[in-house]
C-alpha cells in the first residue's frame, strides 16, 4: 500500500430535503423519536428521474474536478451500491460510460453500507497496477424503504446520495497505510434487501454486532500500526446512526468530537455515507491525519482503513 | 452472591435503573435495556462470569430476560 494516496473526494446530494416531520407523518411516529433513535434531523430523497447511475456520475465528476484529474487519467472504476435498479448489470459500467471512460474496467461492489470502505481498501491494493482508481458509492435508499407504519424503524433512517474518492498511485494529501476487512455471513438475514423489497433490518441484532465489531477492528488496525485511539486526528465512519457513532467513540475512549458527523443532515445513505462525509471533511480545507475510515453493514461486512 | 443476584446487579448497573425485572420479563420491552446497553450487559457477563461470549452468540433473544441469561450461562458451564 506504499503507493496508495487519497487524492480527493466528491459528492452529490439530491435537492429535495425530507424533514422528520414529513417522514413521521407518513409512518405515524413523533419526529422527536426519530432524533432520539438516530440523531437524524433530515435526509435527501432523489427525484423520480434520478438513478443510482446518475447520482454516481455527478459525485464522480465532482471528485475529479476537485482533485484536478481528467477522466482519461482514471485507470479503474470501483462502484459500491446496494440499491441499484437492476440485478445486472450493476451501475459501474454505466457510470464509466457517463464519465466517458471507454474501455476502463468498472467493477461493481454490491455490498451496501460497507461497500465504499471495501472499495477504498481494494483501491489501495490495486493502484500499482491501475494508477488512478475512482471509488464511487451511490444509493437511492428511498426506493428501498416502505412508509407503512410497520416499517417505521427503517423508513426513518435512510436517505439518498452519492460520494466518490480518487485513490492515486502518485500523489495525494494522505497515504493509505493499512486496511482491515472482515465478513460474517451468519448474520446475513439480519439486514437485507430482497429482490421484492422493502429493506429488512433487525435493528437490535445489527447494533449488537456493530457495537462490538467496529471498535474491535479499529483497535486491531491501530494496534498493529502502533497507534493509540487518541492519536487519530479524525474518525470517518459510515453514517448509520449518531448513537452508534457516539457508542464507538466511547468504546475507543475518545471524544465524540473526533468523529466527523453529518448523519443529522443526510440520514443513512448506506455505502455513499462514508464518502459523502469524507468529501465534506476534505472540503473543509485542512483535513487532519491520521484518519481512520470505518464501516459496518449488511453481509455482515465491516472494516477499517488508516490514512496518514 | 448467587448467579441470579449477580445477573440482576449487572442489569441494574448497565441499565442505570434500580428496578429488578421479573425472571421472564423482556428486558427490551420493559425499557430496562436497549440495543446499546445490551452490549454492555454482555461485556459485564463476560467479565463477572469469566467467560468469552462469541459474536455468533450475540442475538438479542438470548439475553432478553433473566431466565434466558441464566439458561445461556448454564449452557456455557
Amino acid at each position: 500500500m506504499t503507493g496508495a494516496h487519497l487524492r480527493g473526494f466528491g459528492c452529490h446530494l439530491p435537492e429535495r430535503v425530507v424533514t422528520n416531520a414529513e417522514v413521521a407523518a407518513q409512518v405515524g411516529c413523533d419526529p422527536a423519536w426519530i432524533v432520539q433513535m438516530s440523531g437524524i434531523q433530515e435526509r435527501r430523497w432523489a427525484a423520480p428521474a434520478d438513478t443510482v447511475e446518475s447520482l454516481g456520475i455527478r459525485a464522480a465528476q465532482d471528485c475529479l474536478a476537485r482533485a484536478g484529474v481528467a477522466p482519461r487519467e482514471v485507470g479503474l472504476l470501483l462502484v459500491a451500491s446496494g440499491s441499484s435498479e437492476r440485478r445486472f448489470p450493476g451501475p459501474a459500467a454505466a457510470i464509466g460510460a457517463g464519465l466517458e471512460l471507454p474501455g476502463v474496467p468498472a467493477i461493481d461492489l454490491p455490498l451496501a453500507s460497507a461497500g465504499s470502505l471495501f472499495g477504498l481498501a481494494l483501491a489501495a491494493e490495486l493502484t500499482g497496477r491501475y494508477g488512478n482508481i475512482l471509488v464511487v458509492a451511490s444509493e437511492i435508499m428511498s426506493r428501498a424503504i416502505s412508509l407503512e407504519p410497520a416499517c417505521r424503524d427503517t423508513a426513518i433512517l435512510f436517505g439518498d446520495g452519492a460520494g466518490a474518492c480518487l485513490v492515486s498511485a502518485e500523489a495525494g494529501f494522505a497515504r493509505i497505510t493499512d486496511a482491515l476487512l472482515a465478513s460474517d455471513g451468519a448474520f446475513a438475514d439480519t439486514l437485507r434487501l430482497d429482490l421484492a423489497g422493502p429493506i429488512h433490518m433487525n435493528g437490535q441484532s445489527v447494533i449488537m454486532q456493530a457495537t462490538r465489531k467496529v471498535p474491535r477492528i479499529i483497535l486491531e488496525l491501530l494496534e498493529r500500526n502502533r497507534k493509540q485511539p487518541a492519536e487519530v486526528a479524525v474518525y470517518l465512519m459510515h453514517q448509520a446512526n449518531r448513537n452508534l457513532i457516539a457508542r464507538t467513540a466511547k468504546s475507543l475512549g475518545v471524544a465524540e468530537e473526533k468523529f466527523f458527523i453529518n448523519v443529522d443532515r443526510y440520514g443513512n445513505t448506506s455505502s455513499a455515507s462514508l464518502l459523502i462525509a469524507a468529501a465534506e471533511w476534505w472540503q473543509t480545507g485542512a483535513p487532519a491525519t491520521p484518519t481512520v475510515f470505518a464501516a459496518f453493514g449488511a453481509g455482515l461486512h465491516w472494516g477499517a482503513v488508516l490514512a496518514e | 452472591m448467587d448467579q441470579r443476584s449477580k445477573i440482576l446487579a449487572i442489569i441494574r448497573q448497565v441499565g442505570g435503573q434500580s428496578v429488578d425485572p421479573s425472571p421472564e420479563e423482556s428486558l427490551f420491552e420493559s425499557g430496562l435495556l436497549d440495543s446499546f446497553t445490551l452490549t454492555d450487559l454482555v461485556a459485564e457477563l463476560e467479565r463477572q462470569f469469566s467467560i468469552r461470549i462469541p459474536d455468533s452468540d450475540l442475538t438479542p433473544r438470548r439475553f432478553d430476560s433473566v431466565v434466558r441469561i441464566e439458561t445461556y450461562l448454564q449452557g456455557r458451564q
